[in-house]
């Protein structure tokens, strides 16, 4: 009885306890709540100091005139004569200009130079007297020299130091052979440059447009000590923008530069690079909540984006992708009847409506992709390429074939290299399943990172890889020269005499239908000889704000474009 | 004391040696050409790009060099950013992370003893059962999947709104940090309810417990100085591990809500093979890490009187 009673007052007095500590714990939680607050506060301040100050500016400000957009990752290089990447690419192309540009339909337009001839021998450029610097410096044909040979100075190391072998003496300068002074790019008078080629040219003109051949000012340039591009400092503008605040991993704020010459062409004020990433959720979300004016949609949030009813833009952004065979001695994808036998077993048409399913690809026909100009029209209309339709019987009468040739009796399994990312994950599956179903051969998937993938590709450690190709310039042998024998890039070693003279043809003649036909000829090689199997051209869609107008997307240059773009009232 | 500080401090440093060490031979080992890019090189750019990183020297003298550097604060040129310092990639990054750890750690160490403490009161009754729920969808589900769904429930919430009652991503300003840093802190503070609930519950049946009860001490005292300075001891011990961990694996936050910090690079460089950031990036990582390690102990002592250091 008394125990009993005992147990109850301890209970209550329990009760009694848990009220007490429930108001204690109350308490510590309201001093939580102060605490943390008082603590974000001080993070405010510091957060102030090290950042940019103001929070998330809208997607369009009519106010100031200013837009903001998002970048996929920070940019690598501004250092124009070893920038390399597409994002590096996007932002020259808003804070410089070279002697020509491309205007919004994606034509030549004239930059820093007023006017120029170019004939077989070489070039001479008459640049504007109202091109300037940002710091209000006229542009000088010397600050081109300067940026060729530092763009070909071994000591440099760029890696796009090939594409001005054009100029005279170009490649024998990147090779140590002969001294900078020597190649032939001179400056006649602040306002004449002239080039010599190294043989003719026919596209040099398109070539200026590109970011190694934009000017570098010799004493700004020695002044950053090494650290050029490096920072809004470091950087001297030529463009139609100038960056004026560069918070690395963070923003970059893109001002109208004041002395640049074309003030007409540009609308508004100010570009914001508000975010920095490159999840492609992170961006439809930004875009969403309308703080930025573009963004690119994946296969995954088409869905969602069709379901906001936005207008979606479609864009072929120029790359192909294709699975390449390795040529190499000794490897069973060297055989001929083998490569058309695995032609045949597959379908791009499939693989692209089927399997990957990305918005806006196209199927792979061509080495050669749609956008490329021939000579009246475009390329691929002037010469369609021939396609192969899945042949299964054919497919194994060649694998039969290939099979009695190699003097095997089962083939061993194939390599497959690829990258590691969601799209080219289904595409490796795809071929891995309509090999094995329709030819009976075992393909081993060999998935890479990017740098490790490259470095495979170049020792020859694989029997297939999925490979692409992105337009430097707009002329099919941006393309065309990949599989020549001698080009490093072509990381297959497809090495074919009939080819390699077509190459020679379309880079030493200056008409478009001998050029044209040669690379008919080239695209009649890799199909008979089936180097490569075409996969897909890559497309783009993409939404963007309905009072933001005309933005450019560019096959070449800079990618995407905003200089032309205002805000609709 | 003093001489327990250096002498753990002087362990510390064997440790990021070690750490060092092993991540350069073991990164150096890895498949994959650093130097490689889009476009193929040729040899003399590429034995020009081998002689700027000192990759044309045997491994053992490369090892000899970035020890050197070492010593000296200097972790050399990023291969990626090529203009960029890897000592101002920590620099300006590293505050970043840390502002956004911090902040985590605070909810995650304050909202942990909290709600910690509640389970504990209320055991096996509906508050209990509520918290240790979600404290186990707080353990089980990983934070990239919190970071989507925190970003897609503040862009519908702004929707709803009509304004941006919270950055749905981006850095500057408080607003910015709240919601990732509370993404970011979730999983620890799920782990330190737990830890704190189990602490709490062994210390309520503990003889110190009742004597203080039988001496009539108050209901709150006994709570405060009695209960929660003794439960929370464990708490302190895994804290300092939790602070690095949410300072370096923030990486995915990071991504998701486009925040400036040094995460990104530190997995990235991985990725693209960035010899110098890798080896900057680990090396300050891991002394931070050992650093807390130390730092924590120390505090140990300062809490509990009983653990004497020596």
């Amino acid at each position: 009885m008394s125990l009993t009673v005992a147990q109850a007052s301890d209970r209550r007095g329990d009760a009694a306890f848990n009220r007490s500590a429930a108001r204690q714990l109350g308490l510590f939680g309201l001093a939580t709540l102060i605490g943390l607050a008082a603590l974000m506060w001080g993070l405010n301040l510091l957060a102030s100091l090290t950042a940019t100050a103001g929070g998330a500016p809208p997607a369009v400000d009519a106010a100031n005139n200013a837009i903001t957009v998002m970048l996929a990752e920070e940019p690598p290089q501004l250092d124009s004569t070893r920038a390399t990447d597409q994002v590096s690419g996007l932002v020259l192309g808003h804070v410089m200009e070279g002697l020509l540009r491309y205007d919004q339909r994606g034509e030549l337009a004239p930059g820093v130079a007023e006017h120029w001839r170019i004939d077989e021998t070489g070039a001479t450029f008459r640049l504007r007297a109202d091109a300037r610097w940002s710091d209000g410096q006229p542009i000088t044909a010397h600050d081109f020299v300067f940026a060729w040979r530092l763009g070909l100075d071994p000591a440099n190391a760029s890696q796009y130091a090939f594409i001005l072998y054009p100029i005279k003496n170009g490649e024998a300068v990147n090779q140590g052979r002969l001294p900078l002074t020597e190649l032939g790019a001179r400056a006649v008078d602040a306002r004449t440059l002239e080039v010599a080629f190294e043989r003719p040219i026919a596209f040099f003109d398109k070539l200026t447009a590109f970011a190694t051949y934009l000017p570098v000012r010799e004493d700004f340039y020695r002044a950053a000590e090494g650290r050029y591009g490096a920072g809004a400092d470091q950087l001297l503008y030529s463009g139609p923008f100038a960056i004026t605040s560069w918070v690395h991993g963070q923003s970059l704020q893109l001002d109208r530069n004041p002395h640049y010459w074309d003030q007409a062409r540009v609308r508004l004020d100010r570009i914001s690079v508000g975010y920095i990433t490159s999840d492609p959720n992170t961006r439809l979300n930004l875009f969403k909540d309308e703080k930025i004016v573009m963004t690119g949609l994946t296969a995954e949030n088409l869905n969602s984006a069709l379901e906001q009813r936005w207008r979606i833009h479609r864009f072929m952004d120029g790359s192909i992708f294709y699975l390449e065979f390795n040529h190499r001695e000794g490897r069973p994808t060297r055989n001929l009847n083998f490569r058309k036998a695995l032609a045949l077993a597959q379908d791009s048409g499939e693989l692209v409506y089927k399997v990957t399913k990305a918005p806006g690809y196209l199927p792979g026909e061509s080495l050669f992709p749609r956008f490329l100009d021939g000579v009246h029209g475009k390329f691929r209309d002037e010469h369609p390429a021939r396609v192969r339709q899945m042949d299964l019987r054919a497919a194994r009468a060649h694998l039969r074939q290939a099979r009695q040739e190699l003097g095997l009796d089962e083939f061993p399994p194939l390599v497959l290299l690829a990258g590691d990312n969601p799209v080219s994950n289904v595409q490796t599956e795809y071929f891995q399943a309509v090999f094995k179903r329709n030819l009976g051969l075992d393909i081993k998937i060999d998935r890479q990172i990017f740098k490790q993938r490259l470095a495979k590709m170049t020792a020859g450690d694989f029997d297939l890889v999925l490979a692409g190709w992105g337009p430097d310039y707009n002329d099919p042998l941006t393309f065309g020269d990949l599989f020549a024998s001698w080009n490093l890039n072509n990381r297959g070693r497809y090495a074919s005499a009939a080819y390699d003279r077509q190459v020679r043809i379309a880079q030493g003649a200056m008409d478009a239908p001998t050029r044209m036909a040669a690379f008919a000829e080239m695209q009649r090689i890799i199909h008979e000889d089936v180097v490569i199997i075409p996969n897909y051209e890559r497309g783009v869609a993409y939404v963007t704000h309905p009072r933001v107008k005309g933005i450019v997307r560019r096959v070449v240059g800079a990618d995407t474009d905003y200089t032309y773009a205002w805000i609709d009232p | 004391m003093l001489r327990y500080s250096l002498k753990r401090l002087l362990q510390g440093l064997v440790t990021v040696f070690l750490i060092a060490t092993a991540t350069f031979f073991a990164m150096h080992s890895v498949p994959g050409d650093p130097l490689a890019g889009d476009k193929a090189l040729t040899e003399r750019i590429r034995a020009n790009l081998e002689a700027k990183y000192g990759l044309d020297q045997p491994l053992m003298t490369q090892y000899g060099i970035f020890l050197g550097n070492l010593v000296q604060g200097d972790f050399g040129i990023s291969y990626t950013q090529e203009n960029r310092r890897v000592n101002d990639i920590i620099r300006e990054h590293f505050p970043v992370s840390a502002t956004l750890g911090i902040l985590a750690v605070a909810f995650a160490g304050l909202g942990g003893v909290l709600w910690g403490a509640l389970t504990a009161l209320y055991r096996n009754r509906w508050p209990d059962m509520a918290i240790m729920l979600a404290v186990i969808l707080g353990i089980s589900v990983p934070s990239f999947v919190f970071a989507a769904l925190g970003q897609l429930l503040l862009v519908q919430v702004n929707g709803w709104l009509g304004f941006s009652l919270l950055p749905v991503a981006g850095w500057g300003t408080v607003a910015h940090m709240l919601i990732p840093s509370l993404v970011l802190g979730l999983g620890t503070m799920a782990y330190l309810t737990r830890l704190m609930r189990s602490s709490m519950l062994e210390i309520v049946g503990s003889d110190f417990v009742r004597t203080a009860k039988s001496k009539g001490l108050s209901a709150s005292r006994i709570f405060t100085h009695h209960q929660l300075r003794n439960a929370i001891l464990p708490v302190v011990t895994v804290l300092g591990p939790a602070i690095a961990a949410i300072a370096t694996g923030g990486f995915v936050v990071e991504m998701v809500f486009a925040i400036p910090g040094l995460g990104r690079y530190f997995v990235q460089a991985v990725q693209q093979l960035d010899y110098t950031v890798i080896m900057g990036t680990t090396v300050f990582y891991g002394a931070f890490l050992v650093f807390m390690v130390i730092v924590v102990d120390l505090l140990y002592g300062w809490i509990d009187p009983r653990v004497r250091l020596e």
